[in-house]
């Protein structure tokens, strides 16, 4: 534990990716498998769960020091996990050897259930100093910042085995910390991690938002044209080793739609979006919202909310990997593939046959008839499948009014019967790796979304300023507006016309929301 | 006499009447009672200064001989009568444990006795004697880092923290922003502890305080200025130690790949050692943290104590638990010194 402390301390007041890396590479050459695997998974977030809450922690400490002089230290310090990390009364028998081990606490905890995470916790928070509980305050509830991204995380991974970069995403999925094999591997003391028969979840392809010189440009007959349905995008592999269904963040949520699963086999790794059907009806996007609220749904809930998957690519057939064909091509392999399942919850997207641009805005203006379909997706017939965002190759269209991703930056409190809810949010948009506001938003959600939104709130606020607390930017709302203007008031240089909320994207991950690039090219489709 | 009839506090600090004598006061006056060279403490223009040998000397060494007209030296433990012959008030030091020379005082008059202990600490340092409990009536204390937060490591473990840093980062230039008097002596010494023998590289305004404490019998090993080194491409892996001040000015960026590290009690606090931009904190500390605050309290057992100095709140919230009558002494003009540049 000494040495993960050590590491996070160092990350955390270095600046510079080199110099981060650098901090990393010795760690990894100094320190032993397990201890480094876990403190892989720490930093690059994927530790599956909070070992304890925040609350347990504050409830231990309240247990051993005057309430006063807490409140005291909490806000002299600004931060809870300091705070707590330096008041906790050192142990005079405190001695290196007696320092746990990485690995040993993460199993500890691993173990534990809810009732006994607490004593655990009090039992290591004596064996250690300052700096090794806030580590551990800080790996236990999965709150660690030390600047160090999960890309470049695996990048560093790629410098310290010296080998590709792509070959450590490829394999990212497939290997889980302690990440054994995989140091072994870079390490040049074993053979590279086999991980084609796992079921395991493979980088997404995304869209651009569409803009108005693109669609005046494009040829209609070389672009696939579908709709772009409400719901969210999965992805479903099958292996000989079993089947699982995953979020576009990789998140495994077989066990939420055991109905989806139920009658797939053989090998395949399908792309697409889950979505409430009712045979070939799809419900609505709140519908889904009810199936997703349940970890594990009841039978009759299944029964009444069925779920069903419109397929639109495939990465994997049978262990030929399809990624290199193109769409149209991949779009045959996937309706045999469908074809050859035996599940009616699988359904092939449908292309719209469209020849000239005419057909394809009077398509789009039909597309918001439909509640089910929030717009047209642009897909190039000839695009090969590339993980991430590659340009030029799809776009999403979405219906009026205009939509975009944004993330919450910080919060306020409303007035009156609101006042003591956080309901007043400002939310940003992405230059490169920074978030700017873009506007403010206090309508367009329910009651019962308000009291989620305040208690997301207070549990992911990270500083104070006046009345307005900041918020972690892990929350992505889809914002709608009416019209972008051109605003030099702003540091955006942007302002929303009557922004609201659209939808809370509880499911998608802050990196993938919009650019104010994106935003500021709609200036002129809206004016 | 209970001493709140003959303190005061005033715009210039704190005013022993019966003596007309004030005790570290803010700008030159009559009779000055010193108890340490800290420049906040310790200033030039004063008539007449009472203070140890050695705080005598530091003030020679920053202001020059003329630091005051007339100067009166005054050893730990002896003792000098002050104002009317038939109504004495006597001032005798103690050691404070703080920097060389650092001293408590110790006021008596009319058969009480107040302590004003400076800026103190408990933990072991070379360059000084340690701190002695002095029995009183009242005892004055400082709060630099009066909260509970502030536990202070052992400065061993710290100084490994810089020697491994140098480990990592075998091309950079590792500049350590201490406060110049006493803080950086004891860096150097605790380097030297640890097996450091490369020679230390000082910015100039490190240097004459660091002759003055080899001149007191304080063994720093080589040391070279900075401005001597012709190629400073040559400094590349070296430890310099510069005032907090250099290292944001233009001083440093003559250095090679400079890793910023920063000694000071502060840096405990994580916000505030990111404000610095230490990308190395060093908690490093010339004073109490909160449990050696709540010990001197307890073994000095002083039934009133008066606080200043600091996060005073928390303090006298504690020493009234403890079952001691505290009150805040609101002295104005006393830096954070860790965090000031001297
Ligand atoms: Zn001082
Ligand atoms: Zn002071």
């Amino acid at each position: 534990m000494k040495a993960f402390s050590d590491l996070l301390d160092q990350l955390y007041f270095t600046s510079g990716n080199n110099a981060k890396a650098a901090i990393i590479k010795e760690y990894l050459r100094s320190t032993p498998d397990p201890d480094r695997g876990w403190a892989i998974a720490a930093i690059a977030g994927t530790l599956k769960f909070d070992f304890f809450k925040r609350n347990t922690v504050k409830t231990l400490m309240l247990e051993r020091i005057d309430p006063e002089l807490f409140a005291m230290s909490y806000d002299y310090v600004g931060e809870m996990s300091e705070t707590v990390a330096h008041l906790w009364p050192d142990s005079q028998a405190t001695q290196t050897d007696s320092i746990p081990r990485l690995a040993d606490i993460v199993e500890e905890f691993q173990n534990a259930s809810r009732q006994t995470a607490g004593k655990l916790l009090s039992g290591y928070l004596d064996l250690l100093d300052a700096s090794q509980r806030w580590a551990l305050i800080k790996l236990g509830t999965r709150g660690l910042r030390v600047g160090v991204s999960a890309r470049s995380m695996k990048q560093i991974l790629a410098s310290y085995g010296n080998v590709d970069i792509e070959d450590i995403e490829s394999l990212w999925h497939g290997v889980a910390p302690p990440y054994t094999e995989l140091l072994a591997w870079l390490e040049g003391k074993a053979e590279k991690p086999d991980i084609s028969g796992e079921v395991t979840f493979h980088p997404v392809m995304l869209s651009h938002p569409i803009d108005d010189q693109t669609l005046e440009q494009i040829t209609v007959n070389d672009w696939q044209v579908e709709y772009k349905y409400d719901g969210i995008r999965v992805q479903l592999v099958c292996t000989e080793k079993g089947k699982a269904l995953f979020s576009r963040t990789g998140d495994d949520i077989s066990q939420a739609f055991p109905d989806v699963l139920e009658g797939i086999s053989g090998d395949g790794v399908v792309d697409g979006e889950l979505l409430i059907m009712h045979g070939k009806d799809v419900d609505s996007f709140n519908a889904l919202q009810q199936r997703l609220n349940r970890k594990k749904p009841p039978a009759k809930l299944i029964k009444s909310l069925p779920a069903g998957l419109i397929l639109y690519d495939i990465l994997r057939n049978g262990d030929t990997d399809v990624t290199q064909s193109a769409l149209t091509e991949r779009r045959q392999i996937l309706s045999q593939w469908i074809a050859g399942q035996q599940c009616s919850h699988l359904h092939l997207s449908q292309t719209l046959n469209l020849t000239d641009a005419a057909s394809l805005r009077k398509k789009h203006e039909q597309a918001s008839d439909d509640v089910a379909v929030e717009g047209l997706m642009l897909k190039r017939k000839d695009s090969r499948y590339v993980p991430g965002r590659p340009k030029g190759q799809w776009y999403k269209w979405k219906r009026d009014p205009k939509l975009v991703d944004a993330v919450i930056m910080y919060a306020q409190r409303g007035h009156g019967k609101r006042s003591s809810y956080y309901s007043d949010f400002t939310f940003g948009a992405w230059q490169d790796d920074k978030l700017l506001p873009i506007g403010k938003a206090y309508s367009g959600f329910t009651d019962e979304e308000l009291k989620k939104l305040d208690n997301w709130v207070r549990r992911n606020a990270v500083g104070r300023f006046g009345p307005v607390r900041e918020v972690k930017k892990e929350l992505v709302i889809e914002v709608a507006f009416d019209a972008v203007h051109p605003s030099p008031r702003h540091k955006s240089g942007i302002a929303l016309r009557f922004p609201r909320f659209h939808r809370i994207r509880w499911d998608k991950p802050a990196a993938e929301a919009d650019t104010l690039e994106t935003i500021k090219a709609l200036i002129h489709s809206t004016d | 006499m209970h001493p709140r009839d003959w303190m005061r506090v005033n715009d210039t600090g704190l005013y022993c009447e019966p003596a007309d004598a004030y005790i570290d006061p803010m700008v030159p006056v009559t009779r000055a009672i010193i108890t340490h060279g800290h420049a906040d403490h310790a200033r030039a223009g004063h008539d007449h200064v009472y203070a140890t040998p050695t705080t005598l000397k530091i003030m020679t060494t920053r202001y020059g001989e003329e630091m005051a007209r007339e100067q009166t030296a005054l050893d730990y433990r002896q003792s000098v009568t002050l104002g009317d012959d038939k109504d004495p008030v006597t001032v005798t030091f103690y050691p404070a444990g703080h920097i060389a020379g650092s001293a408590q005082a110790l006021i008596e008059y009319r058969g009480a006795r107040l302590v004003i202990s400076g800026d103190y600490k408990r933990r072991p340092d070379p360059t000084c004697e340690p701190f002695e409990v002095v029995p009183c009536d009242v005892f004055i204390t400082e709060a630099t880092f009066g909260l509970p937060v502030f536990t202070h490591p052992p400065i061993d473990q710290e100084i490994q923290k810089l020697l491994h840093s140098q480990q990592v980062f075998p091309d950079r230039c590792h500049v350590v922003g201490t406060y110049a008097l006493g803080k950086c002596q004891r860096v150097i010494l605790a380097l030297r502890d640890a097996g450091y023998t490369r020679p230390l590289y000082l910015h100039g305004a490190l240097i004459r305080l660091c002759d003055l404490y080899q001149e007191l019998g304080v063994a720093l090993g080589p040391l070279v200025a900075v401005s001597e080194v012709e190629n400073k491409q040559d400094l590349a892996g070296e430890i310099i130690l510069a005032p907090p001040s250099a290292l944001a000015d233009r001083w440093s960026r003559s250095l090679p790949k400079v890793r910023t590290v920063m000694a000071s009690g502060w840096m405990q606090i994580r916000a505030r050692a990111r404000q610095r931009q230490a990308e190395l904190p060093l908690i490093i500390s010339d004073h109490c943290d909160w449990p050696e605050l709540l010990q001197t309290l307890e073994e000095v057992n002083a039934p009133e104590v008066w606080v200043t100095h600091g996060r005073e709140d928390a303090l006298i919230y504690q020493a009234e638990k403890m079952g001691f009558n505290a009150r805040a002494l609101s002295l104005l003009g006393y830096e954070e010194e860790d965090d000031s540049s001297e």
